[in-house]
């Protein structure tokens, strides 16, 4: 049987997506170029029996969804980078009392109000913390509407899965594309959540917090939030590689640049150029594994990372790489995105 | 022989943190006592704030989320709309409350949010060393107005209260002060019926209480009681607001 495909801009793929996910709950504030998310789910997540709350800020739009994870629902809220840059102070909050939600930031150029055109210059603040404190966000990057689907369904079971905060990185091409979109309807997986706040009906009362004061007690809980971050490490790295066999010259994007980036990959092939990709998926953990295997069995690989951005990524590849290969850099901001053209010429 | 009074079953018995004369241990134990009397300890759910109070929770024997510093009412919101079966209020001090809550606080009140507040006015930060606070006097002297709140620099003490008494969702706000066993019984009254209107649906209520704070008042418990009966309530009125 044929599958059946819609048409959905990459904003409604994330709310449906969501929705499809067993999220319950949404709260958000008003900021271009996210709005469909907020619009679709002022409709469809009441319809399935969800909340949905245009909040008065950012600010308390993300404590309304640390209110509702508090109490074991799926919760989310989107935006776009200066209303992340809001969020932070709460993120840091769900970092810290261990809470699940799912933040979207389809990004915008920066810094200030930059600009309403697509950017990812917010990868140091989505994977670096972002926040106060030693904690990090799962961060997950989409690069097609059928992925800002999908991944809604990732962001969820992760972030549940280690009772952490889960950021979906996208830009504002990828919320505004439309592309053919086939709605899966995978089955979700139920976590178990004794420590939500619900009402102490026979059991022992239940405290939300990240507050600790007695001496020791913040460097335990931090070693042990450290020993989590390890595991994921370990077990969430997510990369797309191609022709990473033959490769000479292996390019490295993520998200709507690593689009073009393939685009770019094909035609130098070709042209009878071996040259190779790496999409990083997962942001946060960075795919180191894939890039460490490159260099110990590759001498001659060498890199070129192309971002939106000047020069975020690329630290991460560095890091990788430890000093084992040539690393070029290739990016464009303030609404500027590198070309296919760029790339090649690079090559050539 | 017969037991007449003893400690709320939603009381802990932990030890006080809170300096002497301090107004919280009062709000706390009648908070527990009307929770005991309304029989919903176990569908109650406290968001506690950032300030003197920030450990509440540590008082209460039921479940209690931590909320940033003045973002409790959104907290709260969130946790009513998805759990309307549970009971939910918020504890809150002046600076949490009505200076960088605000917002949250004027916006829960106008969507009608089906919560209760209980808000504790001491006219100053206390946890972080007696600054000025929203509601601090004019002429109070504070760590941060020493020569005294200036009301040509500072502006006047803000009066919460009544803004939100003007909208149309709030069913509910009463100030009270806790300076005499008949104001700690009107406190008790108040709180009471700021829960029973929760209970009831009926929205969006609120119970300002006027609150020593002899530490960074500069006075003995005593002469701060006297303080909050003859300066503080003659600049924030007693009795039924909404």
């Amino acid at each position: 049987m044929k599958k059946e495909k819609i048409l959905m801009t990459g904003n409604e793929a994330i709310a449906e997506g969501a929705i499809q996910a067993g999220c319950r709950f949404y709260a958000g504030y008003p900021i271009t170029p996210q709005n469909e998310i907020p619009s679709f789910m002022s409709t469809h997540m009441p319809d399935s029996g969800g909340v949905f709350i245009q909040a008065e800020s950012e600010l308390a739009a993300i404590n309304m969804v640390y209110g509702a994870a508090a109490t074991g629902v799926r919760a989310m809220t989107s935006s776009s980078s200066p209303g992340i840059s809001l969020k932070q102070e709460g993120i840091s909050y769900l970092a810290g009392a261990e809470l699940p939600a799912v933040i979207v930031n389809i990004m915008r150029a920066g810094p200030g109000l930059g600009n309403i055109w697509p950017s990812q210059a917010d990868y140091f603040q989505a994977t670096r913390g972002g926040g106060h404190g030693d904690y990090h966000c799962i961060v997950i990057a989409p690069a097609s509407v059928q992925e800002a689907y999908d991944f809604m369904y990732l962001g969820f079971d992760l972030a549940d899965k280690y009772r952490n905060p889960v950021m979906i990185l996208g830009d504002g091409t990828l919320g505004q594309m439309m592309e053919p979109l086939e709605i899966k309807q995978p089955k979700i997986k139920n976590y178990a959540k004794p420590w939500a706040v619900t009402g102490c009906k026979n059991r022992p009362r239940n405290i939300v917090k990240s507050f600790h004061l007695k001496e020791g007690d913040l460097e335990t809980l931090n070693l042990s939030l450290q020993k989590k971050y390890k595991l994921i490490q370990e077990k969430e790295e997510r990369y797309e590689g191609l022709y990473l066999d033959d490769a000479k010259i292996i390019l490295v994007a993520y998200g709507t640049m690593a689009r073009i980036a393939k685009s770019a990959m094909h035609k130098l092939r070709a042209k009878g150029k071996k040259v190779g990709l790496i999409r990083p998926i997962s942001l946060w953990p960075f795919p180191k594994k894939i890039f460490q295997e490159i260099v110990s069995h590759k001498q001659s690989a060498k890199f070129l990372v192309a971002e939106m951005s000047y020069g975020q990524m690329v630290e991460d590849v560095q890091l990788a790489v430890n000093g084992k290969a040539k690393i070029d850099f290739l990016g464009r901001s303030g609404g500027g995105v590198p070309s296919e053209e760029d790339i090649i010429r690079l090559i050539k | 022989m017969k037991k007449i009074y003893s400690r709320p079953q939603s009381l802990r018995d932990v030890v006080n943190h809170y300096c002497p004369g301090c107004g919280h241990g009062i709000a706390h134990r009648l908070v527990a006592e009307v929770v005991d009397e309304l029989g919903i300890r176990e569908k109650v759910i406290g968001v506690t704030p950032i300030g003197c109070a920030v450990v509440a929770y540590d008082y209460w024997d039921f479940d209690c989320s931590e909320a940033s510093h003045g973002r409790a009412m959104a907290v709260a919101t969130a946790i009513k709309r998805v759990r309307p079966q549970n009971i939910v209020f918020t504890y809150q001090g002046d600076g949490d409350l009505a200076a960088i809550g605000t917002n949250e606080t004027i916006h829960a009140a106008n969507r009608g949010e089906n919560i209760t507040g209980i808000f504790i006015n001491n006219a100053i930060y206390g946890m972080t060393g007696g600054q000025m606070a929203p509601t601090t006097l004019a002429g109070q002297k504070t760590a941060t107005c020493p020569r005294g709140r200036d009301i040509k620099l500072q502006g006047y003490p803000l009066k919460i209260s009544e803004i939100l008494a003007g909208l149309p969702a709030v069913k509910y706000v009463e100030r009270v002060a806790f300076d005499s066993p008949q104001g700690v019984i009107k406190t008790k009254r108040a709180i009471k019926q700021a829960f029973q209107n929760q209970i009831e649906g009926i929205g969006f209520s609120l119970v300002e209480m006027l609150s020593p704070c002899p530490t960074y008042w500069g006075m003995s418990p005593e002469d701060s009681l006297k303080w909050v009966r003859d300066v503080m309530s003659k600049e924030f009125p007693l009795g039924r607001i909404k």
